[in-house]
């Protein structure tokens, strides 16, 4: 295995522009901005290369598939922005329950921050969109061009036919699974069903066609083009993550005090050989740097480019296996457990730290709050809101009455019938109808009249409740507060 | 000129913001650079070299390129718009867009997704069209938008607003569907003179209210109704010996229990004296023939089933 340098992965494409003065305080004038070197990351296979590969396969799957869910005879799984509705199978929503979207938010957030404090960037490593279309697309990039050093003499060889044919098969595959994937994402907003139709009659609106193209060359070029760049430049939780480690998170790290001093030797030689040569356990073959897909050295430290993929420890696991050395050169550590030599045991045991107890209680209380309030709410809407034209009118014989519009929702996808009552004042009743139809998913305005007895009570405003519910269809009542006015 | 006194001001807009985005172009060339002093560089330990109060030191960290050229793409993208939109001071844009035109647009591809529903209710006479569950739904949210600020929500308005659901007889005109499309596409006016001087004094006047009063039954002086009847004549000219209103003169029935304007002595007083002038605005302004025959449709529906007799009306006349 010969030692690879990293000069050649990372060519200092950095110009200089003009070299002014002679003498101790000469100047070099540099440019700002700098081509970043291409990075060919080396395949790997391993334990943590498999689990990465399960998560590439159980998120794409159900990206890909749940567009093609039925539920109810409708699209299992659509947010129809036009009607405002958001099918998510059998629940309907509606920009009212917009909390819901802030909940699931607050749960990302706190799940990251979990995650976080107890084993690094697992989510960039394994879950991110970003590393797992890498990932697809190194696959794609591999099968046609074969491994890093075919690639990278592939890159530095001129151009020929065969180059060409290359060349374009992978573009080619790249802009396909590109297009694939703005289709789908698009088919999340506008029924896919109905939109691969317009797709064959070639009658997309202007505006699905935008933004299959737009996701679809987000894709060909995050995954194909940028890749680490996003990570290192682009994305903001990259750099917030690394805030929330602590001495006990549990990062990719090299064991300085086992692998030092590095250096190539012969297999088998003895550990006496070993150690009189002043060498440990890294035979410095530059595997981990190859297989980095952020170009980085993991062998000097936490750095911020380090999306936790753990590609260095399977092939490092690798080498040490064909070395016969013990496994974990590269492993998940802790600083702590680095430094203090601490065993996987007692590592673990400090997962179970106050800052992580607080995330999991916090968590799963929010949890629990959504999923609860998600699972009892009423599956109708109602909103109270006084009449504007009429304060309180007098009718007959001093009978005191308010007009109110009641907005009813009917969240479900039913027709269904609701009665309204009306509580807080001795004699208050509804006189206008108190049973209102709706069909299925649908709002209407309802006036309502609220009548007073005459001489009930004196002038003056009074705090009354409209109670609604839905009748035989079940068991969810809602209570709206409103006044009743008393002309002097 | 647009939105400005003088032209010199959009000139000035025009050249501000041409000169901005110039700016930052140069800006960025003139900043794309550093001095880094050449014995760092060569220590290699990526700082400027520079030192600030004894140990702070600058990084010297590049950007990458490509982030040079998404600066770049602003500065193009800034002109590219400003020849297209308008922004250059009251430059239109090559594109001719404007909020006016969008909302143009917008309204006409609405109108037009709507047609064929509204090519059904149109095509149905307004009397019939009162039985259409689908019709009044729509006719309702038009009422709520248009009409329910006067006549209130449940259109059994308010003091001077009228109630309309009151049916029939205290219907100032025929309920039918012609009529009630010609008063909310046209507006009304309702004209009651003052007729304070024409009765005479105070006291003449109050015998008159409770005259009136006593038309509909309502609790009222008898001694001074009976010497109001006759101040009464100057008003049956269009209310009617009886009180009972003239609908084609659109005078109301001071005999029933419908009492638009208030009821009681103080309120009739108030009339006799000053008079009232009421206004229905016309609604045609906004709202389409065809918005307000559906909209006819719902008013009507308030007063129960129309009677067969009122028959059909003609349509409306249509906008191309």
């Amino acid at each position: 295995m010969k030692s690879d340098p990293l000069a050649s992965d990372r060519p200092a494409a950095r110009r200089v522009i003009a070299i002014a003065a002679a003498g101790d305080d000469s100047t070099v004038v540099t440019s700002l901005y700098q081509s970043e070197g291409k990075i060919y990351p080396r395949s790997v296979s391993g334990w943590f290369s498999r689990w990465r590969w399960t998560l590439v396969w159980a998120t794409q799957l159900l990206f890909y598939g749940l567009p093609w869910m039925s539920v109810n005879g409708r699209q299992a799984v659509l947010f129809d922005l036009a009607a405002r509705r958001f099918y998510i199978f059998n629940q309907v929503l509606y920009p009212q329950d917009l909390i819901y979207l802030t909940g699931l938010l607050i749960m990302s957030a706190l799940a990251l921050f979990l995650f976080t404090a107890v084993a690094g960037r697992l989510w960039c490593g394994y879950a991110c969109p970003q590393t797992v279309y890498t990932e697809i697309f190194l696959w794609v990039e591999r099968r046609i061009e074969g491994d890093r050093m075919q690639r990278m003499r592939l890159d530095q060889g001129p151009l020929s036919a065969r180059k060409l044919l290359r060349k374009t098969a992978k573009h080619g595959i790249w802009a396909a699974i590109g297009l694939w994937t703005g289709l789908t994402f698009v088919g999340y907003f506008t029924p896919i069903r109905e939109l691969m139709g317009e797709v064959r009659t070639a009658s997309l609106g202007a505006w699905e066609l935008f933004w299959v193209l737009f996701y679809g060359f987000a894709t060909y070029g995050n995954a194909g083009w940028m890749r680490e760049q996003v990570c290192k430049y682009m994305c903001p939780y990259a750099r917030f993550q690394s805030a929330m480690f602590d001495r006990d998170t549990l990062i990719v790290s090299y064991d300085r005090l086992r692998g030092e001093g590095r250096g190539a030797r012969p297999r088998g030689q003895s550990a006496a050989a070993l150690q009189a040569r002043g060498l440990g356990d890294c035979i410095d073959c530059g595997l981990c740097v190859q297989v980095c897909p952020t170009g980085i050295d993991i062998r000097n430290g936490l750095q911020y480019e380090c999306i936790s993929c753990s590609a260095c420890i399977d092939v490092c696991n690798t080498v040490m296996d064909k070395m016969h050395y013990r496994r974990g050169l590269i492993r998940y550590s802790t600083p702590n457990g680095l430094a203090q030599g601490l065993s996987v045991a007692p590592m673990w045991r400090r997962v179970a730290r106050p800052r992580v107890l607080i995330y999991t209680a916090v968590l799963g209380l929010v949890s629990l709050a959504v999923l609860g309030s998600l699972l009892t709410r009423a599956p109708f809407k109602v909103d109270v809101v006084r009449d504007r034209g009429t304060l309180a009118r007098m009718v007959g014989q001093g009978t005191i009455e308010n007009v109110y519009r009641l907005q009813i929702m009917n969240a479900t996808e039913q027709a269904q019938t609701y009665r309204l009552r009306v509580e807080g004042l001795e004699g208050l009743q509804v006189v206008s109808a108190d049973r209102v139809e709706l069909a299925a998913a649908s709002a209407l305005w309802v006036p309502v009249r609220v009548q007073m007895p005459p001489a009930a009570i004196g002038p003056g405003s009074y705090p009354i409740a409209f109670r609604i519910d839905a009748g035989q269809a079940g068991d969810f009542e809602l209570f709206e507060k409103s006044v009743f006015v008393v002309p002097r | 000129m647009g939105d400005f006194f003088n032209s010199g001001w959009s000139w000035a807009v025009a050249i501000v913001s041409v000169v901005s985005i110039l700016a930052c172009a140069v800006l960025l060339w003139l900043a794309g650079k550093a001095k880094v002093s050449a014995a760092a560089l060569a220590r290699g330990d990526n700082t400027t070299g520079h030192v600030w109060d004894e140990d702070l030191r600058e990084y010297n960290n590049p950007l990458p390129r490509w982030w040079m050229w998404l600066f770049i793409l602003t500065v193009v993208f800034a002109l590219v718009y400003l020849v297209f939109y308008p922004g250059l001071g009251s430059y239109p844009g090559m594109g001719q867009w404007s909020q006016q035109g969008q909302h143009r647009s917008d309204a006409q591809r609405m109108r037009a997704e709507l047609a064929p529903l509204y090519a059904r209710f149109t095509a149905t006479p307004v009397d019939q069209l009162s039985q259409d569950r689908q019709a009044l739904a729509i006719g309702q949210r038009h009422f709520m938008n248009h009409c329910a600020q006067c006549h209130g929500s449940d259109a059994r308005g308010s003091k001077g607003y009228p109630d309309l659901t009151q049916g029939q007889s205290a219907w100032l005109g025929p309920l039918s569907g012609e009529h009630i499309v010609r008063t909310i596409s046209q507006g009304r006016q309702g004209v009651m003179p003052a007729m304070g001087s024409a009765i005479g004094g105070e006291a003449a006047i109050s015998d008159l209210a409770h005259y009136v009063l006593s038309l509909s039954g309502s609790p009222h002086n008898e001694i001074k109704a009976f010497s109001g009847k006759r101040h009464y004549a100057a008003c049956a000219a269009c209310h009617g010996a009886d009180g009972k209103g003239n609908k084609a003169l659109g005078a109301p029935n001071l005999a029933d229990n419908y009492w638009l304007h208030g009821w009681g002595e103080a309120a009739i007083v108030s009339i006799i004296k000053n008079g009232k002038s009421n206004v229905m605005p016309a609604q045609s302004g906004w709202l389409s023939p065809e918005q307000i025959h559906v909209l006819a449709a719902y008013v009507l529906s308030l007063s129960g089933p129309a009677p067969a007799a009122v028959g059909s009306i003609a349509l409306p006349a249509r906008t191309p």
